[in-house]
């Protein structure tokens, strides 16, 4: 699971195909780090916005591929600004693909 | 950051009073229209290339309209009603007219705010309408503080056959020669309503064009560098070529008999639309590519724009025929065939090319026919009305999808696809269609060829000239200040960055 900023969408999605996953959910989400917020205007009175747009991205793979996958996101998605976002890799105990009722490595 | 800013802020105020302190002067010196009723053409003739026009006694103007005030005798219904001073009865003499031209005025500053502004609106990403409308709403603004200053007297004052005198900068004068010999409106394409109705109905027009230009410079020009482009160009793009059609002496002024080449443009078809779809695509040009595209955020924002823009276009087009009468009505309703006809034909050529039709397109294709009509209504019939609107849902619809990937520039809501193209097309076939029953001129179709040349040699010279000019501002501009946001405040959207909102 990564946060990226959203207009590094496209950039991770090339760089995960070009390594063979073929599969990626996509969150709008919201949310702070050491990036703070930014402001807005509203008649004269400035309002602080803290929480910042991201996307989550949700990649399921195999554990042998998981090194590669995040050297990927991390390529892809640095613009070396503050804000760029984390990846957060934990295990799954199991997948199943519906169509089929393949389970694990075989429903990925 | 906040200091250039402070300085650029600072700059741009020093500039609005500099030019307010030149002018008035200049003004004041002009403001003594005398008792002879020629004083209007004269005046203006100190400036240098105005020379030949001091020669002539009076805009062609005058005797219309002096002819017109005569014919109201003493009992005029005005007259009769004692809150009413003489100068205002003298200068209205068609209630009719008048109360047809205000509500006309009316639907044309509908046009651009807010009818333009969500046709716009709904066609950038959602991270740039703001800047978008704001635009819109912006140049409203400016160009109707420049109009009162000095660019009506540019365009619709006799001076030069290439741009207007200074007689009504600041608008001064605009009823005093009512007094002075009774001569009422000066321009002879208004010698029924009162000068300051006809004013403000072509500041409508005069805001609308360069609004419509922001079309092609949407998502990426920066704000200022906007401000400033619109600002000039008004003055020096929008005045003159509204004065060589429209003026009293202009040079394609169908109803001026001194005019070099008369130049059919009802309504704005050359001074509006080819004007702001070429200054359009210089724009696009100079500025470049967006760096990413995407799909309008908001179908129903465009469906409400172009609603708004068809129903104001009854005063853009049936309005220009400055009157309430027949002329009016043929205007009215060749309007309403001609967009019809272009919506339904861009509808069916996009469905046959995409597979689908589309929101956008039907609406874009309603655009194309206003557009092209534009030059048209008051001089064609039914019959030009459906076949003007055909050409131009074809060729409007090929603008916008073919012609831009064709040559690669990044038009980015289709300014020179749907206005130039539609512009071209429309102020072209006036000179095909154009029936000597309905507007007093005939066309090709009446064994008249000769228009469609005059036509032709109108839209050239306007093209060269509006690109030239527009060039020539943009590089200025670009030099100084800049003219784009920078790639990071263009990925952002240019609303938070440029105006510390968004949209939801």
């Amino acid at each position: 699971m990564a946060i990226i900023k959203p207009f590094k969408l496209e950039e991770v999605r090339d760089a995960l195909t070009a390594i063979g996953v073929h599969g990626l959910t996509v969150t709008e989400v919201k949310g702070y780090g050491r990036q703070k917020g930014h402001t807005e205007i509203y008649r004269g009175a400035e309002y602080a916005v803290s929480f910042l747009p991201k996307l989550k991205i949700e990649v399921a793979v195999n554990a042998d591929v998981a090194d590669k996958v995040v050297e990927a996101i991390v390529a892809a998605a640095r613009t070396g600004q503050i804000g760029d976002g984390k990846i957060f890799v934990y295990n799954l105990d199991s997948a199943v693909r519906i169509r089929t009722g393949e389970t694990d490595k075989d429903a990925l | 950051m906040k200091l250039t800013r402070l300085l650029t802020g600072l700059a741009a105020a020093l500039a609005t009073a500099m030019f307010i302190g030149l002018a008035a002067p200049a003004a004041v010196a002009q403001d003594n229209p005398a008792a002879a009723p020629a004083a209007p053409a004269a005046a203006p003739a100190a400036t240098a290339p105005a020379a030949a026009a001091a020669a002539k006694p009076a805009p062609p103007a005058t005797p219309a309209c002096a002819g017109a005030v005569a014919a109201i005798p003493e009992t005029d219904k005005f007259a009769a009603v004692p809150a009413v001073p003489a100068v205002l009865t003298n200068c209205t003499p068609s209630g009719g007219d008048t109360a047809w031209m205000l509500t006309s005025m009316a639907l044309v500053l509908m046009m651009t705010i807010p009818g333009l502004g969500l046709f716009y609106g709904g066609m950038v990403r959602k991270k740039n309408v703001g800047d978008t409308v704001m635009t819109s709403f912006a140049i409203t603004c400016l160009v109707t503080v420049l109009f009162a200053v000095v660019t009506y007297s540019l365009a619709f004052t006799a001076g030069s056959p290439f741009v207007g005198g200074f007689s009504r900068v600041f608008l001064q004068g605009i009823l005093s020669d009512i007094n002075n010999g009774g001569i009422g409106n000066p321009n002879s394409l208004a010698p029924t309503i009162p000068e300051t109705v006809y004013m403000c109905f072509q500041m409508t027009f005069a805001i609308i064009t360069p609004a419509l230009i922001a079309g092609a410079f949407a998502e990426r020009m920066k704000f200022s560098a906007m401000l400033w482009f619109i600002g000039l160009w008004a003055i020096f793009v929008y005045a003159p070529i509204a004065h060589w059609l429209w003026g009293p002496d202009g040079i394609f002024n169908s109803s001026n008999d001194a005019a070099w080449v008369k130049v059919l443009d009802f309504a704005g078809g050359t001074v509006v639309h080819i004007n702001a779809g070429v200054a359009g695509l210089v724009a696009a040009i100079m500025l470049g590519k967006r760096e990413d595209t995407g799909p309008g955020h908001n179908m129903v924002l465009t469906f409400i724009g172009a609603g708004l823009l068809w129903v104001g276009w009854f005063g853009f087009n049936a309005g220009s025929a400055v009157s309430a009468g027949v002329q009016a009505g043929m205007a009215m309703t060749v309007t309403q065939i001609a967009t019809a006809v272009a919506a339904l034909t861009w509808m069916f050529v996009e469905w046959g090319h995409r597979g689908k039709p589309t929101v956008i397109g039907i609406c874009s294709g309603a655009v194309a026919g206003l557009v092209a009509i534009t030059p048209a209504s008051g001089f064609v019939g039914p019959i030009g009305a459906m076949a003007i609107g055909v050409a131009c849902g074809v060729g409007c619809y090929w603008g916008a999808t073919g012609l831009k990937h064709m040559f690669g520039y990044d038009d980015a809501l289709d300014c020179f696809g749907v206005h130039g193209v539609g512009g071209m097309i429309g102020a072209f076939l006036t000179g095909v269609f154009a029936v000597q029953q309905y507007g007093g001129t005939a066309g090709l179709m009446e064994g008249n060829p000769h228009q469609v040349v005059n036509q032709c040699i109108g839209i050239i010279t306007v093209i060269v000239y509006d690109a030239v000019v527009t060039v020539i501002i943009l590089a200025i501009i670009k030099a100084v200040i800049g003219l784009r946001v920078s790639d990071e405040i263009e990925r952002d959207g240019l609303d938070l960055a440029l105006h510390g909102e968004v949209v939801h």
